[in-house]
């Protein structure tokens, strides 16, 4: 641990402070290390640092190491750890905090595709207002491993012979009017 | 009659069709009158929460914007959806300078979110609106035998949940108003592995196989779950654990509701039941 207080590039605040300034993340001052998150955790053996450890690692400032590594991705918000939490800090709220941070730093782990899958889904809601899951799993096939999805074809197929495939996106009618309130929201920036 | 404006959330259109078509005949069997949201978008889901939560709670504003003119309660027989549009409702309350972001995006629209809209799942109406006792009135075929397990997943109990986060009894007491037998077992509450399964479908595999493997150890001969991707990934992909684990899992999982008309005498086609991809017809023939 030799990078304590590394500031965050492009900002003056210190990767702690960073995570604190999204909704939810600010209650990462309060946690006593006790790992009930971890224990709660359907997934916490894939992560490379665990929720508890990568909690510490946010206070001890080690921000690229856990930015780039595949922990937050494995988080399933089953908020399992934030209705067990004794000091109640939401570390679901944190990991996605975590995982925003990490898209926008460009930071974020090649070895999990659950960033890309993430990304094909907000691009196919804020293109239709509604999501497209037959084009937006296609997409996430072509950006990571087009064989991956002989797998999991037979699962689409069977879906789409009990009726439920659409094979057409369905576009909300204020679909402009949804475009230009994310646009907004975007150039407003930062969550805070 | 109670009124409540309806949102179905992008799935019940889609993936979880079942759901979304045997909803409507079961609401009105049981004097609900759902009034679909105009024009609805969706709720930004989890995924959106994890790139961009500003633009997220944006996603999620319009629709309590516009929910909020309607005057109801918004009622969305989705976990997910229910969590996000609920969360979006507590971060307006108590983060001011997000809540006044979110206003000037609205604006741009000319919509606004007075913070108003009281964010309800269906499975929690069914409970406390119409109750157990009131849908046990009006079983005309009561499931006498069968042995269901009720999965409630995570979003439906936590973290906003209604009934007890680790160990729920109110599908339960459904099932039991049905006339059926509801199994008790110890992974009710347990995670199905969500969207992981599309990117990580090793992780959620091993999730679904741990919770089909519990039901069945207990006895059920079936599953029911409100939440459209649980039914997904126990549903759809149990062919995929069979043949990942060598286990030979056959159990129907239902929709709540799709069990709910069973009881009622509704008919099999309006409660989808031929769009479950295992097929639940065998089991539940004596009662149709
Ligand atoms: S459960 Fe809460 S207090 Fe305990 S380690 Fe996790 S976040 Fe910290
Ligand atoms: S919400 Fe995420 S971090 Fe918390 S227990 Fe569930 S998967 Fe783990």
């Amino acid at each position: 641990m030799t990078q304590t207080m590394v500031k965050s590039p492009g900002t003056e605040m210190a990767f702690i402070d960073e995570v604190c300034s999204i909704p939810g993340g600010e209650a990462v001052r309060s946690c006593i290390q006790c790992g009930m998150c971890t224990g709660s955790c359907p997934t916490a053996n894939k992560w490379d640092y665990p929720p508890r450890k990568a909690i510490a690692m946010v206070r001890a400032g080690l921000r690229n190491e856990l930015l780039s590594s595949n922990s937050m991705w494995f988080c399933v918000s089953c908020y399992s750890c934030t209705v067990r939490c004794p000091r109640d800090i939401k570390p679901a709220d944190i990991m996605h905090a975590l995982e925003i941070i990490s898209i926008r730093s460009g930071l974020s782990t090649k070895r999990s595709r659950t960033p890309i899958m993430y990304q094909c889904f907000v691009d196919s809601a804020r293109n239709y207002g509604r999501v497209y899951e037959l084009g937006m799993m296609i997409k996430l096939f072509m950006r990571t491993n087009p064989f991956s999805a002989l797998k999991l074809a037979p699962v689409g197929l069977g879906l789409f012979l009990h009726k439920r495939m659409p094979l057409k996106p369905s576009r909300i009618k204020g679909i402009a009017e949804l475009k230009a309130i994310l646009d907004k929201a975007r150039a407003l920036g930062g969550a805070k | 009659m109670k009124y409540y404006t309806y949102y179905p959330g992008c799935s019940a259109e889609a993936t979880a069709s079942p759901l979304g078509i045997s909803v409507l005949p079961v609401a009105k069997q049981l004097d609900m009158e759902l009034v679909e949201l105009e024009d609805w978008n969706c709720c930004g889901s989890t995924p959106y929460w994890s790139v961009d939560k500003l633009e997220a709670a944006a996603m999620a504003a319009r629709n309590l914007a516009l929910a909020e003119k309607t005057g109801f309660d918004l009622v969305t027989p989705c976990s997910n959806c229910f969590v996000i549009l609920h969360s979006t409702n507590e971060y307006l309350k108590e983060f001011p300078p997000f809540r006044d972001k979110v206003g000037k995006a609205l604006a741009v629209a000319k919509l606004k979110y007075g913070g108003g809209v009281k964010v309800r799942h269906l499975a929690e109406v069914l409970y406390n609106d119409i109750t157990p006792e009131g849908i046990a009135a009006k079983v005309t075929k009561p499931l006498k035998g069968l042995k269901v397990a009720a999965y409630y997943g995570c979003q439906l109990v936590r973290p906003n949940g209604f009934d007890d986060p680790e160990s729920p009894h109110s599908l339960d007491e459904i099932i039991t108003s049905l006339g059926a037998e509801a199994v008790p077992w110890e992974m009710k509450a347990r995670c199905c592995g969500s969207s992981l399964v599309m990117s990580e479908p090793e992780v959620a595999l091993e999730l679904i196989n741990k919770l089909l493997k519990n039901a069945s150890e207990n006895g059920a001969q079936c599953l029911i779950t409100p939440c459209p991707l649980c039914q997904i990934n126990l549903d759809a992909y149990q062919s995929q654990v069979n043949s990942r684990f060598g286990t030979k899992y056959n159990l129907p999982v239902l929709f709540v509701t799709q069990l709910i008309g069973v009881a009622l005498g509704i008919k099999p086609d309006e409660l989808a039941l031929s769009q479950n991809i295992v097929s639940p017809m065998r089991l539940l023939s004596p009662y149709l």
